[in-house]
């Protein structure tokens, strides 16, 4: 499990890249890698592309993100979803709380 | 605080055991003697010194000898032995370590290098010391948070299991260790005689997970007695949930309200996998899909509680599952799958067997036992094979008011959105003598409320529902109008009166609808097998009288009972 985060040129939009299982173990990294930046973005971006597996604690994990970037106002899009990890997503109807492409 | 260090020479020369306490000594340690290897078990078992230099060869009993008796004493704490030794065969060096030595220095003896080797030796012990500390406190903790969590569960057990899952047309499996996969399963009968079951995901495990239970089942059994509905009790649970727990904690749930009398079923699904309802005449299989987020997420205000209706006959069957069903991984790491459940589905002959080739299937697949799935099977129940369960009450008052009447009237904008007859039911129930006919009091109650509201308010037309198709567009139909009400009312009338010893309770329910002709209708429904008109009939026959105005807009019920000290319980479904 690897949790790196990486701000965008200009300091608005932050994208978290996950790799490996995405589940309760992860849960310490994917905070640090939104609540120890130096900037304060506007938007986030969550990439899934090297995400093998993905948990109920990580949809958890997610709405904690939701929650950090300001909750009903919070920008944040999922990108390079799997098919695996789309259906997850779409059983629990979380399209209605991000973007997901 | 760390104490001095304490060290045992055991040295049979004088001479050399003079010298070596006096070098040990300067260097600030605590020094003890002995002059052979039976001395020094003996000063050892006494003063229990921290380290021991010990010579090899000594008389009465060897350095060999006594190390082992020395560690074997010591147990699972570490006390160094340094041997000092004239030995130069490195089969006699070997011999030092292999007793239990941990190292040795030959004579003469370096003073720098023996004072490192003690430094050394005194670390290494100061660590296994350290990890002893931790493994018991591990140990500790660990054997606490068991005891926590055997008391957990045997709570929740209470909490959880109070319902009817052993009702005959419930069919279940769910692992012993549910409750710390977060796995719920709840079922209730509802006063009308119908039922609600919920089977619930919550995120996490352990504890977290049973907190999160505890309050949702409590919800459920309580609103589900009261006679509140699917949609009331799923709009509790979730603004209950989000207010108590964390962001990122939450419950995938489906919710099902079986009503047995009107042969229909209320589906809600968040988060859980497509549960199926399987037609048992057809064998068509009818996806439950998850359309809404989990429990705990929406604020009150955004959350979604629009379900599913569908008609139900006797034979047809709902199966609803956790992931862990799905997920249930095979010793090559493959995981079940939708693709092998519908198969099984697809090869069944038996529909009464259905459940347990599920079941085979999945234990088959496994190779073993494993323990993170919850599978439930809940069929439809003929009337009156279920018992109208009595309601549950917590005081037992004695004196109860019996000369009352009280009139209500609901409008457009209430019948919208508030259900008036918990609240009503919650009136009659105080008067003690109506509380053994609670159940029948609710159905009646709800049948005539339904029918002035949908077909007297709203002018449905409830011959739409003969068929399935039909049966949905009905809903649909009832969804739509009731969201553009802007007139009407339903009135409720209820008259309460002594009589002799014991006492009449009257129900007239009025309606702004044009009415109907009552003479057809009944005899319409006394013939037909329809989807719909049950619900008179059922009326008829548990009230002690029924009559309609001549107008076709209201219609009165009344209920007697004899006199109070000698109730009689009547009975509750009259054939």
């Amino acid at each position: 499990m690897a949790i790196t985060s990486q701000p965008s040129a200009d300091g608005q939009e932050l994208t978290i890249f996950i790799q490996g299982r995405f589940d309760f173990g992860a849960h310490q990294e994917f905070r640090d890698a939104y609540e120890r930046v130096n900037i304060t973005p506007k938007r986030y971006v969550v990439d899934l592309q090297g995400a093998t597996y993905l948990d109920s604690s990580a949809l958890g994990m997610l709405l904690l993100l939701r929650d950090h970037a300001g909750g009903e106002r919070a920008q944040i899009r999922l990108i390079h979803c799997s098919p695996d990890v789309r259906k997850i997503l779409s059983i629990s109807n979380f399209e209605q709380l991000f973007h997901i492409a | 605080m760390q104490s001095t260090l304490c060290i045992l020479i055991a040295e049979d020369s004088p001479a050399d055991r003079m010298l070596l306490a006096t070098i040990v000594g300067r260097q600030g340690y605590r020094v003890l003697t002995a002059g052979n290897g039976l001395e020094a078990i003996m000063i050892f078992a006494r003063e229990r010194p921290h380290m021991v230099l010990m010579d090899a060869l000594m008389p009465v009993m060897d350095g060999f000898e006594a190390a082992r008796r020395i560690k074997q004493m010591a147990g699972e704490e570490l006390v160094p032995i340094i041997f000092l030794t004239s030995l130069t065969e490195s089969e006699a060096l070997v011999q030092c370590l292999e007793v239990g030595g941990d190292d040795f220095i030959a004579k003469p003896y370096n003073s720098v290098i023996l004072d490192a080797k003690i430094k050394a030796m005194d670390r290494l012990r100061r660590l296994q010391a350290t990890v002893l500390e931790q493994r018991d406190l591990i140990a500790r903790h660990n054997e606490h948070l068991l005891n926590e969590q055997r008391v957990a569960k045997a709570v929740f057990d209470k909490v959880a299991h109070s319902g009817c899952l052993n009702a005959p047309n419930i069919r279940y499996l769910q692992s012993p260790y549910a409750l710390f996969n977060g796995d719920l399963l709840l079922a209730a009968f509802k006063p009308s005689g119908g039922m609600h079951v919920l089977l619930g995901d919550f995120t996490g495990h352990g504890l977290p997970a049973a907190i999160g239970a505890m309050p949702l089942a409590e919800v459920f059994y309580s609103m589900t007695a009261k006679g509140y509905s699917l949609a009331e009790i799923l709009r509790e649970m979730n603004a209950k949930l989000k207010r108590i727990l964390p962001v990122g904690v939450f419950c995938c749930a489906v919710m099902l309200n079986l009503s047995f009398q009107r042969r229909v079923v209320e589906v809600w699904n968040g988060g859980l996998p497509d549960g199926y309802l399987r037609r048992g005449s057809s064998g068509e299989r009818i996806p439950l899909r998850s359309r809404h987020l989990p429990l705990g997420i929406l604020d009150a205000s955004c959350f979604d509680d629009r379900y599913e209706i569908y008609p139900m006959e006797a034979g047809d069957r709902i199966f609803l599952l956790s992931d862990g069903v799905l997920e249930a991984c095979n010793l090559g790491g493959e995981s079940f799958g939708e693709e092998r459940l519908l198969k099984v589905f697809d090869l069944n002959r038996q529909p009464d067997l259905l459940f347990g080739e599920i079941q085979q299937a999945l234990s088959d697949f496994r190779g073993e036992a494993q323990d993170d799935v919850s599978l439930i099977e809940v069929s439809l129940m003929e009337e009156g094979q279920l018992p109208h369960s009595p309601l549950i009450f917590s005081d037992t008052g004695q004196n109860s008011p019996l000369d009352w009447s009280i009139s209500f009237e609901f409008r457009a904008e209430t019948l919208k959105r508030f259900n008036p007859l918990p609240y009503l039911l919650q009136l009659l129930l105080e008067v003690q003598e109506l509380r053994v006919q609670g159940s029948v009091l609710y159905t009646v109650l709800a049948e005539l409320y339904s029918n002035a509201l949908e077909h007297g308010v709203m002018g449905l037309d409830s011959s739409l529902k003969r068929d399935a198709q039909g049966f949905a567009e009905y809903y649909r139909e009832r969804r739509t109008r009731l969201a553009n009400l802007s007139d009407g009312y339903v009135r409720f009338h209820l008259d309460l009166r002594p009589e002799g010893e014991g006492g009449r309770l009257s129900i007239r329910v009025e309606d702004s609808g044009p009415g109907f002709d009552v003479q057809r209708m009944l005899e319409r429904h006394a013939s037909a097998e329809h989807l719909s008109g049950r619900g008179l009939r059922l009326v008829r026959q548990l009230a002690d009288c029924c009559s309609w105005a001549p107008d076709g807009r209201s219609v009165c019920v009344e209920f007697s009972w004899p006199a109070r000290h000698n109730p009689t319980d009547r009975p509750l479904v009259q054939e």
